[in-house]
C-alpha cells in the first residue's frame, strides 16, 4: 500500500508544483491547496499504513487496546489540515483583495512594492 | 473516565512525571504563556484600544524579565527542560531552553520591548483597532515558542503562529504596496513551512520520533539505509527560504519595506533569525554528521547571500529597500556557521545573529524617523538631516558603521570571528567573501548616509548650502522622543556590545559548543547521551 | 435564500446545531468529537443563521464580536494550562475533580475546559470569517 500512496503523493506534488509555477495567483493558490493535501497524505503514509484496532480506549481502561494503531500521525495531520486550511483562507482573501486593489491577478504585473520605473540610485558621492 | 471511587491500579510513573514541578521549571514555559495570555486578553478587549498599549507593554516587559531569568538559569545549569502535560520524554512535547534559543529569545524580547515601548506614532488608532498589539503578542508567542521548543512538530506549529501573525502585521495599513508585498511574502513563506512539514513527516517516518533530543540520538545511531541526508537537504531548503538565503531570498526585499517602520523593525529583528536558528538546530544539533555533506553547498550559499545582499544594497535607491538587502547580507554571515560547523564559525554566526537583531531593528526604526520627517525614503529626494538634527545623524552613522562591520561597533566582532574561522577551516574564500561584502556594504551605507544626512538638501541643492524645506520638524517633543528613543536605546546596546564583546562572545561560544555536542542537551532531556 | 420555508426552518435548525455542537464537544473526551469539530458545527450554525436572517441579526444574537469570543477561548485554554502551576505540576498536566452536584458525580477536568476553549476559538474565528464573507456579498 505504501508505494502506491507514495506515488500518489508524488503526483500531488508534481501537479501542485506545476500549478505554482503559473503567474496567475489563483492557480498558485490551487497549487498550494493541492500541496497541502499532498503533504497530509505524505504524513499519513510516513506513519505506516496498518490494519490495526482504532486507538480508542474502552471505558474503564487505562491503556489503548492491544495492537492499536499509532494515533500520532493522525494528530499531526489534523494539525496540518487546520493550519493549511486557515492559511488558504487567508491567502484567498488576500488574493481577492490584491485583485481588487491592484487590478490584476498576474504576479508579474504586481510591481507596486518594487516599481519597474526605478531609475536606480544616484551614482557616485 | 476515571471516577474517584475506582482507584487506578496502573503505575502512572511509567508514563508520567510524578514529581512536582517548581516555579524554577516553569521559567521555561512562562515566557510563552505571558504573550499568549496577553494576546488572548487583547483580542477579547479589541475595542478598548486605549488598553492595548499598557497591556502589551507590561507583557513585553514581563517577557523580557522572564527571558533574562531563564538565561541566567541556563548559563549556570545548562539546558532547562519541561514536559507538557507531565508525559515522559520522548512522548510528551518537550520545552527545552538551551543557551542558543534562550539567548535569541531574550534579545528578541528586548528588541520588541524597545521597538514598541514608546507609543509608535506610526501605529495609528485604526491600525490598533485592526489589531497591531494582539498580532504583536501572537508574533512574540510564536517567536518565543520557536526558540524554546524541544519538539520538531511543535517548532512547525510555532512557525505557523508567527507566520500568520506576521501576515496580519504586514497588511495592517491595507495599502497597495503592502498587499503586493504580502502576496509574495505569504506564498513563499507558506511553501517554505510546508517543505518543513514534509521534512518533519518524513523524519518521523524514518526515526519514529519528534523529540529533538531523541532525534539527535537516533540520527547518530541510524544505519546508512535511513535517508537522513536527503531530509537534511529538505530542512536546509525550507529554513534557507525562511531565513532569506540566496537564491531563495527575493521575497524579503520585496516585502519588508512595505509595512510601517515599527513592523519592519520587528520583522527584520525577529523573523529571519528564527529561520537561521532552526537551520542551525536541525542541521548541526539534530542531524549532525548526516548533514555534513551539505557544507560546501551551504558555504556557497552563504557567500552568495552576503554578496547578493551587498550588491542589492548598492543598487537600491530607496533607504528602506536598501535595509532589506542589508538583512539578506547579514543572513549570509550567519550561514557561515552552518556551512563550516566549527566552534569558531558557529560562535561568529550566533554573535552575528544577536548583533543583526539589534542593529537591523534600530535601522528600520531610524528609517521610520526619516520617513516621518521627509515623507519619502527615496535617496534622491532626501537630504539635510545632519543640519536639522546632528545628534540623531551621528547615531544613525554609528548604526551604519555597525552593519558594515566597522569597529568599534557590534558588527566588527562577529565578522572578525567569522573571517578567522573561515581561514582556520580551510575556506579562505569564504572569509574573503565576508570582507568583500563588508566593503561593498560600507560603500552602500556610506552613500546612503551622505545623501540622507550629510548633504545640504535634496538633489539639486547647490553644494555648501542648506535647504531644509524637505525636513519637517517633529510635531511635538513627545513625538520626537517616541520616534528617536528606541533607535538610541538600540544604538547604545550596539555600542556596548562593540566595546565590551567578551560577555556576549562567551555566551555565543557556549551556545556553539552546545550545538556541536548534543550530549549535554540529550542528557538533560532524556538522561541518555548518543 | 430568502424563501419563507428557509426563514421559518432555520432558527430551529440553528438551535439544534448549537445544541449538537455542545454535545459533540463534551463527548469528545472519551469518544470521537471534541472542541474543534464542535466549534465548526457551531460556526456553521451561525453562518446558516446569517444566510437566512442577515448578518446584523447574527451579530446581535452573538452580542460579542466573534473574534472576542475566539480571544476568550484562547484565554480559557491558556488558563487551564496555567492552573497546573498552582498544583506544582508541569504545564498542561491534566487535573481532575469529582464534585457531587445534586447527587450526581460530575467529572470536571482541565482537558475538558481546554476543549471548551478550543470550541470558542474555532467557533469565533470561523464565524468571523463566514460572517464577513456573507456581509461582503450583501447578505439578505
Amino acid at each position: 500500500m505504501e508505494p502506491w500512496l507514495s506515488g500518489l503523493v508524488g503526483l500531488f506534488f508534481a501537479a501542485s508544483l506545476y500549478m505554482m509555477l503559473s503567474k496567475k495567483i489563483i492557480r498558485i493558490l490551487l497549487g498550494v491547496a493541492m500541496l497541502g493535501n499532498g503533504v497530509n497524505l505524505l504524513l499519513f503514509t510516513a506513519g505506516r499504513i496498518t490494519r490495526d484496532v482504532p486507538p480508542i480506549m474502552p471505558l474503564d481502561a487505562y491503556a489503548p487496546p492491544e495492537g492499536a494503531a499509532n494515533a500520532l500521525p493522525q494528530a499531526l495531520i489534523l494539525t496540518a489540515i487546520v493550519i493549511s486550511f486557515s492559511f488558504l483562507a487567508f491567502l484567498l482573501v488576500l488574493a481577492f483583495r490584491a485583485f481588487q486593489d491592484l487590478g490584476t491577478d498576474d504576479t508579474d504585473a504586481m510591481r507596486v512594492a518594487e516599481p519597474l520605473a526605478d531609475p536606480g540610485p544616484p551614482r557616485g558621492y | 473516565m476515571a471516577a474517584s471511587s475506582d482507584s487506578p491500579a496502573v503505575d502512572l510513573a511509567a508514563a508520567m512525571i510524578t514529581t512536582p514541578a517548581s516555579l524554577q521549571d516553569w521559567l521555561v514555559i512562562l515566557p510563552l504563556i505571558v504573550p499568549l495570555t496577553a494576546g488572548a486578553i487583547l483580542v477579547m478587549i479589541r475595542h478598548s484600544t486605549h488598553w492595548h498599549r499598557p497591556v502589551a507593554g507590561l507583557a513585553l516587559a514581563a517577557l523580557f524579565l522572564l527571558d533574562l531569568l531563564l538565561l541566567r538559569r541556563v548559563l549556570t545549569e545548562g539546558p532547562v527542560v519541561m514536559m507538557m502535560g507531565s508525559w515522559l520524554p520522548p512522548f510528551g512535547i518537550a520545552f527545552t531552553a538551551d543557551l542558543l534559543g534562550t539567548t535569541l529569545a531574550t534579545v528578541s524580547a528586548f528588541v520588541a520591548l524597545v521597538a514598541t515601548a514608546t507609543a509608535p506614532p506610526s501605529i495609528n488608532t485604526a491600525e490598533r483597532r485592526y489589531g497591531f498589539y494582539p498580532f504583536l503578542m501572537l508574533l512574540m508567542t510564536g517567536v518565543t515558542g520557536a526558540f524554546l521548543t524541544g519538539d520538531l512538530f511543535n517548532l512547525y506549529v510555532w512557525f505557523e503562529v508567527l507566520l500568520i501573525s506576521s501576515f496580519g502585521l504586514l497588511v495592517l495599513g491595507s495599502e497597495k504596496s503592502q498587499i503586493d508585498g504580502t502576496v509574495k511574502y505569504g506564498l513563499l513563506n507558506l511553501v517554505a513551512t510546508t517543505l518543513f512539514l514534509v521534512a518533519t513527516g518524513l523524519l518521523y517516518g524514518a526515526l519514529g520520533t519528534l523529540n529533538m533530543a531523541d532525534i539527535a540520538i537516533k540520527a547518530r545511531a541510524a544505519g546508512p539505509d535511513v535517508p537522513l541526508g536527503a531530509l537534511a537537504a529538505l530542512f536546509m531548503l525550507a529554513f534557507a527560504t525562511k531565513a532569506a538565503a540566496f537564491p531563495v531570498n527575493f521575497w524579503l526585499p520585496a516585502s519588508y519595506h512595505t509595512p510601517t517602520a515599527t513592523v519592519s523593525a520587528l520583522f527584520a529583528g525577529l523573523l529571519t533569525k528564527v529561520g537561521v536558528y532552526a537551520l542551525l538546530k536541525t542541521l548541526v544539533l539534530l542531524l549532525g554528521p548526516s548533514s555534513a555533506y551539505l557544507g560546501t553547498l551551504l558555504a556557497f550559499v552563504a557567500g552568495a547571500t552576503m554578496l547578493a545582499g551587498a550588491l542589492g544594497a548598492l543598487a537600491s535607491s530607496d533607504f528602506r529597500r536598501m535595509l532589506g538587502w542589508l538583512v539578506v547580507s547579514g543572513i549570509g554571515n550567519m550561514l557561515v556557521g552552518a556551512a563550516l560547523v566549527t566552534g569558531g564559525a558557529l560562535t561568529g554566526s550566533i554573535f552575528y545573529a544577536v548583533h543583526s537583531m539589534l542593529v537591523m531593528s534600530a535601522l528600520y526604526l531610524a528609517s521610520g524617523v526619516v520617513e516621518a520627517r521627509a515623507a519619502t525614503a527615496d535617496l534622491r529626494k532626501l537630504g539635510g538631516f545632519y543640519a536639522a538634527s546632528p545628534l540623531f545623524s551621528l547615531v544613525v552613522l554609528a548604526l551604519l558603521f555597525a552593519v558594515a562591520g566597522l569597529p568599534p561597533f557590534s558588527g566588527f566582532w562577529p565578522k572578525a570571528i567569522l573571517v578567522d574561522a573561515a581561514f582556520a577551516a580551510g575556506a579562505p574564500w569564504l572569509g574573503a567573501a565576508v570582507l568583500v561584502s563588508g566593503f561593498l556594504i560600507t560603500l552602500a551605507v556610506g552613500r546612503a548616509w551622505l545623501y540622507i544626512f550629510w548633504r545640504g538638501g535634496p538633489e539639486g541643492t547647490p553644494d555648501g548650502t542648506v535647504a531644509l524645506a524637505g525636513v519637517r520638524s517633529f510635531e511635538s517633543n513627545a513625538q520626537a522622543v517616541a520616534l528617536i528613543g528606541p533607535v538610541v536605546v538600540l544604538a547604545v546596546a550596539v555600542a556596548v556590545i562593540g566595546l565590551l564583546p567578551a560577555g556576549l562572545g562567551a555566551i555565543a561560544e557556549g551556545a556553539a559548543s552546545g550545538l556541536l555536542d548534543p550530549a549535554g542537551f540529550t542528557a538533560r532531556v532524556l538522561g541518555v547521551t548518543p | 435564500m430568502n424563501t419563507i420555508i428557509f426563514r421559518t426552518i432555520s432558527p430551529l435548525l440553528v438551535s439544534l446545531m448549537l445544541l449538537f455542537s455542545v454535545f459533540i464537544t463534551l463527548r469528545g473526551h472519551n469518544e470521537p468529537g471534541g472542541g474543534f469539530i464542535g466549534g465548526l458545527i457551531a460556526a456553521s450554525a451561525w453562518a446558516l443563521y446569517g444566510l437566512s436572517h442577515g448578518v446584523p441579526t447574527v451579530r446581535r444574537a452573538l452580542r460579542f464580536h466573534p473574534m472576542e469570543i475566539a480571544g476568550f477561548g484562547l484565554f480559557l485554554a491558556a488558563a487551564t494550562g496555567i492552573l497546573s502551576l498552582l498544583f506544582a505540576r508541569n504545564f498542561m498536566t491534566g487535573l481532575w475533580a469529582f464534585p457531587q452536584i445534586l447527587g450526581v458525580e460530575v467529572a470536571l477536568s482541565t482537558p475538558m475546559f481546554f476543549d471548551i476553549g478550543v470550541y470558542f476559538v474555532v467557533m469565533g474565528s470561523m464565524a468571523s470569517i463566514a460572517l464577513s464573507l456573507e456581509e461582503r456579498e450583501g447578505g439578505v
